[in-house]
């Protein structure tokens, strides 16, 4: 009964979103405001009811109705209660769910205002939207239906169906097979709402660009309008990678974080272009400059977060994350195809209107500096998209199959990655419009005197790689260079206002929240690569396989194995756990308990590092998952990634930059009226 | 006048310039780092077909394990066993009444094209009589394949995502 309520709930809030397309439509064309006010209230109404419906679903989830299909293949009787409410997103037809669900709530936070001032932007955010959630509950209702049950048909099969096919009865299995066990894991929990929040976010400030283009404004409202949309989605889109990295560091036991997998590029990229987008906006709110290419960014954008959860969800590509292969392929495809042609007409339409107010002078400009930091951007996007679709690509052109690996990425991403790096450290020091590279190179000589010592004491140091010395000159770099603006600025306002040191930094901080929130996420980004660097240069790695007694040696330390013990745990799953004492110059430091687990109802292990973490390295070992581990022969493999903590640092940096930089400035939302 | 749009067309040009310039290094990026890290999709047949034109390139192999010739050695970590020539694409498969079939009959025909792959590292559970191997690494002057370490994909065709229920209780 239950599932047919969840079911006709969707069927309802899907013909809503039909009728708020058509009646915004209506509305725009026979300048009917009382059309768009239906569509904007019928668009209210699908937060409260795909809420409902997804309610509907985790009820059942919690309360193992495993006759339905969905819940039979993601729960099961001995998971905790907590695992139940994540498998939601824990498979296929749930993960549309929760899409759908973000969808309606982002769609009724924007139509909760009545937009008297941009009034007329309003139908056509609706119908963008409207379109956008009534495809992901088309996907649920039609093809991947949370809510289908298990029926027997005459012929003995078993099929999971909405309605009963002719004579068959249904089925009701007393368990079900569980969640995969490598999504059981706290970073899973977190990891793919984030990333689907920092998704569909990105739809809200599209839905404005397309109003703007139809409507023929072309000043920078909807960039003003969406600006926080903006920020939030590509924070959350920036936590869901940086959680996946730390999910696939802590999971999936071989010692990296990022594999360069077609999944994870397809997360990547939307941040790609959305990061160009964040930078570039700034030049048309400042100089009213690219126009057109921050239409091009927005809809890049919106279609590599659709293309990005198709890859994630048809099974095209092969990757940790593909569900089985689906029948929702060519309907994403089809999606992609239709709104990114007609959003790139609509463009071209409009793109004389959009045309730059001035024109660009100087090579050493701010925002000539912003156009390169965009192009690297886009350097790094086509690196990604090419890496993805070669392989499509050589076997359509010569018919053989031909994959680049990560070192494809690494090897063409390095310098740009490198260029990137340069250009915060510079661009900080620019100056908008006429700048020469005198003025530039007045206001650079001061921070790179301490950078050009770095490389000096490095190689002194016996650091002879020449990417290591490169790369952490460039971070070196952008450090002194943010100090030296913060330095800067506090010390005017100290000369200016008498401040003392604490009082002058704040103030300076927080009547500029944007630029200086924006130096915060530079030195966060930094600090990341920090991590970046040495764990991809600097990672060694060591296997072998050790009695009771013996031990085995990584970069000065020893790691000897003490005892094996093997039991059952509460939820099912027998654990296989190794314990080892670590040992530096013959001191203990601790011990680690490398294991690995083993779900009988599923027959999925999962193997778990035991990990030693300081700031200068981690100690990564792993109890190789073999039938015939025993105290007298058990296979380990030992990784060694110096800095990789600096990584999570970084990250942790990165959320207070992003706070610093978002945190509303109460004036300016009075005079603009922002969301 | 003259001046300014001289001075125009030259602040343009220099854009222009700078620009080709970026996607130049840009496409040489891409197509050096895709020549030296290309990795070539072969089953067993198209293997031995080129035979030592192939040594020393990046390749991803995949067969199905033949269970009596699996080696391993715990304490050198050293691993061999041959694989079997299984067709490559899917529609191959399909007509050949799915991936365990295609399996189970390229283990047991004895004709088919057959190659040694050598592997250090702890053995997989996974790898079982039957089993699919995907495996990159290079073949070496001696016709026998090299795994990289972490070159060694196995999989089980039976999928327990598509499994149905098992424990039935007839009716709600």
């Amino acid at each position: 009964m239950l599932a047919q309520f969840g079911f006709g709930v969707f069927a309802l809030t899907f013909l809503l979103a039909l009728f708020s397309v058509g009646a915004a439509v209506v509305g725009y064309f026979d300048k009917s405001d009382r059309w768009v006010e239906a569509a904007r209230r019928a668009m209210l109404l699908t937060f409260p009811l795909v809420t409902l419906a997804a309610l509907t679903l985790a009820y059942l989830l919690v309360t193992g109705h495993y006759e339905l299909q969905y819940v039979y293949s993601v729960t099961s009787n001995d998971m905790p209660f907590y695992l139940k409410i994540t498998a939601l997103w824990g498979g296929q037809a749930g993960s549309l769910v929760l899409w759908s669900w973000l969808m309606s709530a982002f769609v009724s936070a924007v139509t909760l205002r009545k937009w008297e001032r941009d009034r007329e932007l309003l139908p056509w955010v609706i119908v963008v939207t409207s379109i956008t959630l009534a495809f992901f509950l088309s996907l649920s209702i039609f093809y991947e239906n949370p809510f289908a049950r298990w029926w027997q048909t005459t012929a003995g099969d078993f099929v999971p169906r909405m309605f009963a096919p002719a004579g068959a009865i249904p089925v009701s299995p007393a368990d079900g097979q569980g969640l995969n066990p490598l999504l059981r894991h706290p970073g899973m929990i977190l990891h793919p709402p984030m990333l689907y929040l920092g998704f569909v976010a990105f739809v809200i400030p599209f839905a404005f660009a397309i109003a703007a283009l139809v409507t023929g404004r072309s000043d920078d409202r909807w960039i003003r309008l969406t600006r926080r949309w903006t920020l939030v989605a590509w924070l959350f889109l920036s936590l869901g990678l940086v959680l996946g990295m730390r999910w696939a560091y802590d999971v999936l036991g071989w010692g990296g974080y990022w594999a360069w997998d077609p999944v994870e590029i397809a997360a990547l990229m939307p941040w790609l272009t959305g990061t160009a987008f964040l930078h570039s906006v700034m030049i048309q709110e400042k100089r009213g400059m690219f126009k057109q290419w921050n239409m091009l960014l927005i809809i890049l954008t919106y279609s590599l977060v659709i293309f990005g959860t198709f890859l994630t969800r048809s099974g095209v590509l092969s990757s940790v994350h593909a569900f089985s292969e689906s029948a929702i392929g060519p309907m994403f495809f089809v999606f992609i195809g239709i709104t990114f042609v007609t959003s790139v007409a609509l463009l071209i339409y409009r793109w004389k209107d959009l045309r730059a107010e001035v024109e660009m002078k100087s090579l050493f400009s701010r925002e000539a500096l912003f156009l390169l930091n965009n192009l690297m951007f886009m350097g790094v996007l086509i690196v990604c998209f090419w890496g993805v679709i070669f392989p499509l690509i050589s076997e359509l052109v010569t018919g053989q199959k031909v994959t680049v690996g990560p070192p494809f990425y690494q090897r063409a991403n390095a310098p740009l990655f490198g260029a990137l790096m340069a250009l915060m450290g510079i661009a900080p020091l620019s100056a908008w419009g006429k700048s020469t590279y005198k003025t530039l190179g007045r206001a650079l000589w001061k921070p790179s005197i301490p950078t050009a010592i770095l490389p000096l004491v490095l190689a002194l140091l016996g650091v002879h790689n020449w990417i290591a010395l490169v790369g952490f000159t460039l971070v070196a770099f952008v450090i002194f260079v943010t100090l030296f603006e913060f330095w800067r600025g506090v010390r005017s306002r100290q000369k200016k206002q008498n401040e003392n040191f604490p009082i002058a930094l704040w103030r300076l901080a927080g009547h500029n929240r944007r630029r200086y929130g924006g130096y915060l996420i530079h030195l966060s980004m930094v600090v990341m690569a920090i991590g970046i660097l040495g764990i991809e240069l600097y990672q060694t790695t060591t296997q072998k396989t050790l009695a009771v007694g013996e031990d085995i040696q990584i970069a000065g330390y020893t790691l000897r194995y003490d005892s094996l013990a093997q039991f059952p745990y509460t939820d099912g799953r027998i654990v296989t756990r190794a314990v080892m004492s670590v040992f530096q110059n013959g001191k203990l430091l601790g011990e680690l308990y490398p294991r690995y687990d083993y779900y009988p109802a599923s027959g999925q292990p999962m193997t778990i590092a035991g990990v030693r973490s300081t700031l200068a390295d981690d100690l990564y070992v792993v109890l190789v998952n073999w039938e015939n581990v025993s105290e007298a022969q058990a296979p380990f493999k030992v990784y060694h990634n110096p800095l990789v903590n600096w990584l999570w640092i970084g990250n942790l940096m990165f959320i207070f930059g992003f706070l610093v930089a978002a945190w509303p400035e109460r004036e300016e939302e009075k005079r603009e009226g922002k969301i | 006048m003259q001046k300014s749009l001289r001075s125009g067309i030259q602040g343009r040009a220099k854009f222009i310039i700078g620009g080709l310039l970026i996607l130049a290094a840009i496409i040489y990026l891409i197509v050096s780092a895709t020549q030296a890290n290309a990795e070539y999709f072969m089953t067993v047949d198209e293997l031995k077909s080129k035979g030592n034109t192939l040594v020393g390139r990046n390749l991803r192999i995949s067969g199905a394990v033949v269970g009596d010739t699996i080696q391993y050695n715990p304490q050198t970590m050293n691993l061999t066993f041959d694989i079997a020539h299984v067709p490559g694409d899917n529609a191959a498969i399909e007509m050949g009444g799915g991936l365990a079939a295609v399996l189970h009959a390229a283990v047991t025909d004895p004709s088919r094209a057959r190659l040694t792959i050598v592997y250090n590292g702890p053995k997989p559970d996974l790898l079982r009589d039957e089993a699919q191997a995907i495996i990159t690494g290079h073949l070496g002057d001696d016709g026998i394949f090299y795994a990289d370490s972490d070159g060694l994909l196995l999989k089980c065709p039976t999928k327990y995502q598509e499994a149905v229920p098992s424990q039935v209780v007839n009716g709600n």
